[in-house]
């Protein structure tokens, strides 16, 4: 099946990141095609280079980011709730794009199933 | 990439597709971002053609309910933008019966033509949807 995946909040605060982090890691495992990862609403945190966790946490952003180049997903960042938390390229992580909301509405089209992790 | 289609070239990717999306939504329009940035994307959804259609439940049916003022909180006030939605040919609005009875509000209490539906039509109404957004 072809999933796109929605995340709507940010990294630690919420278990949003990780529980969809996890489903789409073993979405994959169980042969699933990812379509698209989008960051929306405080989602887009999860994008921030400038993370940095405690050493014996996980690093919720470069898991992604390795997620992606492991297995060419490709992790867009709604520039709109970018540039209002202050997201921009220079401080992106490798591995993400920031491009326009079209970009969830084309994955609610494309995709078989659209699942949305939010609070 | 083009701003109104949020940064895709329509036609090669999403194939003439009609789709039926429904945006839901259960938060009230300024304690939090979820309100104003689910209508940012029903906006551009219009520019999709596709099937739209947004629920309002819980204390989301404040969102679209009239006389809004957000001075005092230094908020922009977009429940405007609601009214524009007919515009975009974004005309399907339901509001849950128990959520606006339980809050003491009526229908003529909001600032656009909705729909009442029970739970139980919610429930349906969502079922028959392809894609269902949740804000």
């Amino acid at each position: 099946m072809k999933l796109g995946i929605l995340v709507n909040e940010g990294p630690y605060t919420h278990q949003a990141s990780d529980t969809a982090y996890l489903f789409t890691k073993a979405a994959i495992e169980k042969g699933h095609k990812i379509q698209r990862v989008f960051f929306y609403h405080d989602g887009v945190y999860n994008s921030s280079r400038l993370t940095e966790p405690p050493q014996d946490d996980r690093h919720i952003v470069n898991r992604w980011a390795k997620l992606a180049k492991d297995h060419h997903i490709d992790l867009v960042v709604c520039v709109a709730a970018a540039l209002r938390r202050g997201i921009k390229d220079e401080n992106l992580q490798e591995g993400f794009r920031i491009s326009g909301l079209g970009q969830l509405v084309e994955s609610g089209i494309q995709a078989d199933r659209l699942v949305v992790f939010g609070d | 990439m083009t701003e109104a289609t949020g940064g895709i070239e329509m036609d090669e990717n999403t194939g003439g597709k009609i789709k039926k999306f429904l945006y839901v939504n259960r938060k009230a329009p300024y304690g939090t971002i979820y309100a104003l940035e689910s209508l940012e994307v029903v906006l551009i959804s219009a520019a999709f053609d596709q099937d739209v259609s947004l629920a309002f439940l819980d204390d989301g049916v404040y969102q679209i309910m009239k006389g809004q003022h957000t001075k005092a909180i230094d908020v922009k006030n977009f429940s405007p933008t609601y009214r524009a939605l007919e515009g975009y040919d974004i005309e399907k609005l339901y509001v849950e019966k128990e959520s606006m009875e339980a809050r003491g509000l009526k229908e003529e209490d909001f600032i656009v033509p909705v729909k009442v539906l029970s739970t139980a039509e919610m429930a349906d109404l969502m079922q028959s949807q392809d894609v269902v957004l949740s804000f």
